[in-house]
């Protein structure tokens, strides 16, 4: 069994330092301010005792070899084996590890510049995405039978009817909280009755899309970039190519057609749910009966608007699918970029979908709209 | 230094229903390089993971430089586990900082060394494992596989350590790498006064390095010995080793070194 040994000691004994014990990094720590105010004392007549040391790691050696101006000093007695650790130590190369260059005003413009680039970058592989993603298209309506077809169902499982349970609760609250907002207003006015105008037009026509988008791009975007992220770092993708199998014919084009088909029924979901929990909330707070809320709403609210709610929800699905691919495809072998990339990834879809949504707001401006 | 760096005694692994040991027995003295040789899934693996406290055996004990591995306090837990080094399979460098922050990381984890003496311990670590001070700047997605492992190798040099645990460190090298991989081992095993555990499926590596050879069969030890009396050892598991078609190769390999 190995006897402790002692701790690194340092004892200034006239003109004379000794310096005893164990001088490794592990030991050094626990008094290493007063070991460097002793060795900052020393002068070039110092006389130098290491005889006593037991051991002596690179760290005590840089530490004796700056304490003696990085030069053997005159009068030194130590063991032959800690000789060579200081010699190693003193044999250090000088040139400075390559440093990174400080932020100023120069770093700044390249910063900007390489912002920029990066952004042309994206838009560029982001097109590219889509004119691939159209041009599998066309290779499938040739060869219908290589239509990924399990994919895109366990997709429509995945992001579609596993998303059901909290895209209807987020929806029914929703609902419930606009409802009683809105009737408190109206109640003012003796306007009740618009309650049901209010929550058809806003909830189908606007909420709903964008509310399920939200929820679709943090829950499905973030877990499609993850995934194909980590395909990425393990070279699962190289597999696939090496095999001959189109990357976006079996990857990306499968999870697009998924969030394509199973958007607009979460959308058709969500509004209805919300629709309920606005209802229930217009019969609690303004005593508007369920079933003439079901009767009025056709009538103010022109079925136009289920029919851009649902386009909505496909575009979006769309978007939020390429947004995800586009991330995924790009994260570099390491775990810094991962997490970039997924962030970049919700963050840059939940934008889309709002730049999306103001597009359609001024296209459909004049459909479904009872003036 | 005749102490023992590392004991083993009785340890006991069971995955599931699968027993993995059964009953092994180790005791490594300060200055060797054992190397840990068996079959694929026999548990080489698993028993370093073992030694350096990772996962814990169902039963047995683990000794490393003469104290119960799990033993004391968090604090002296840690400084344990400072004293050993690890050089894991695929290198295991931390991706998102570059090499010379990897080296760095440990140095700078127990705060004692100012930045400007971590930098000369950083350029240190790296002529030690023939790097230039510019491969520093290199993030582990841009190095070569030898380059992983030097890197990493310098990583787990990076405190100094008493006992450095290599798993696989030639696999992935062609032989030239390989070659110059185990040389540089070899010195640094001499200039350091390490002991090593290295697991090794290559039979160049083990005759060129190692001074003992420890037998992981039938769920325990069956051999700890000199590469020489391990080859005339009577066990099925040696004979299809060392004895197959390569077996002129490792003679050749030991007879050089």
């Amino acid at each position: 069994m190995a006897p402790r040994i002692a701790a690194a000691s340092i004892r200034a004994a006239g003109a004379r330092l000794e310096l005893a014990g164990d001088w490794s990094l592990n030991s050094l720590g626990q008094d290493i301010g007063g070991i460097r105010r002793t060795l900052a004392q020393a002068s070039a007549s110092t006389e130098w005792d290491l005889g006593a040391i037991v051991r002596l790691d690179s760290f005590g050696a840089i530490l004796i070899w700056r304490a003696w101006g990085e030069r053997w000093p005159a009068k030194v007695s130590l063991q032959q084996q800690h000789r060579r650790i200081i010699e190693r130590a003193a044999t250090i190369p000088a040139d400075a590890l390559p440093r990174t260059a400080p932020f100023g005003p120069r770093a700044a413009v390249v910063a900007l510049g390489d912002a920029l680039l990066g952004f042309v970058d994206h838009a560029l592989h982001f097109i590219a995405l889509l004119g691939q993603l159209f041009l599998d298209c066309i290779h499938l309506l040739r060869n219908p039978r290589q239509f990924p077809l399990a994919e895109v169902s366990a997709g429509v499982y995945k992001v579609g009817v596993k998303a059901m349970p909290v895209a209807a609760m987020v929806g029914f609250l929703i609902g419930v909280v606009l409802s009683y907002l809105s009737s408190l207003q109206l109640k003012t006015f003796g306007a009740d009755i618009f309650i049901i105008n209010i929550l058809g037009l806003g909830i189908i026509r606007e909420l709903g899309p964008v509310l399920v988008s939200v929820l679709v791009a943090g829950r499905s975007g973030s877990a499609m970039t993850a995934q194909l992220g980590v395909m990425r770092v393990t070279e699962e993708i190289d597999a696939l190519a090496a095999m001959g199998v189109s990357r976006s014919q079996r990857l990306v084009l499968p999870k697009v057609f998924a969030l394509m088909l199973a958007m607009p029924l979460l959308v058709l979901w969500t509004s209805a749910v919300a629709l309920l929990g606005g209802a229930v909330s217009a019969w609690v707070e303004l005593g508007l009966a369920p079933s003439f809320f079901l009767e009025t709403l056709p009538r103010v609210v022109p079925i136009a608007n289920l029919y851009i709610g649902l386009l909505k929800g496909a575009v979006f699905g769309l978007l939020i699918a390429l947004v995800a691919c586009h991330f995924g495809l790009r994260v570099q072998p390491n775990t810094e970029s991962l997490s970039a990339s997924t962030t970049a990834s919700v963050v840059s879809a939940i934008t889309i979908v709002i730049l999306a949504d103001a597009a359609f707001a001024i296209a459909t401006r004049t459909v479904g709209v009872v003036a | 230094m005749s102490a023992s760096v590392i004991e083993l005694q009785g340890v006991r692994t069971r995955f599931r229903d699968q027993l993995i040991h059964d009953g092994v027995d180790l005791v490594v003295p300060a200055g060797e390089i054992v190397a840990l040789v068996g079959g694929s899934g026999s548990g080489k693996t698993t028993l370093m993971r073992h030694i350096i406290g990772l996962t814990r055996p169902e039963a047995g004990s683990i000794r490393l430089f003469g104290e119960a591995l799990h033993a004391g306090q968090l604090a002296e837990r840690m400084a344990r586990r400072r004293r050993f080094g690890v050089l894991f399979q695929h290198g295991a460098l931390f991706s998102a900082f570059n090499v010379g922050e990897n080296i760095a990381f440990p140095l700078r984890e127990q705060g004692v060394a100012s930045e400007e003496e971590i930098a000369a311990l950083v350029r240190l670590k790296l002529s030690m494992v023939e790097m230039e001070p510019t491969h520093a700047a290199l993030m582990p997605a841009e190095l070569s596989g030898g380059m992983v492992k030097r890197a990493a190798l310098a990583r787990a040099l990076a405190l100094e350590p008493e006992l450095l645990l290599l798993d696989e460190p030639t696999a992935g090298l062609d032989p030239d790498r390989s070659a110059a991989f185990i040389e540089l081992i070899r010195t640094l095993h001499r200039q350091l006064h390490l002991t090593v555990i290295l697991i090794t499926h290559d039979l160049d590596t083990l005759a060129a390095l190692a001074s003992r050879v420890a037998i992981l069969a039938d769920k325990r030890i069956v051999s700890h010995d000199t590469l020489e009396r391990t080859l005339a050892l009577d066990h099925p598991f040696v004979q299809r080793f060392f004895h197959g078609q390569r077996r002129r190769a490792v003679m050749s390999a030991d007879g050089e070194g």
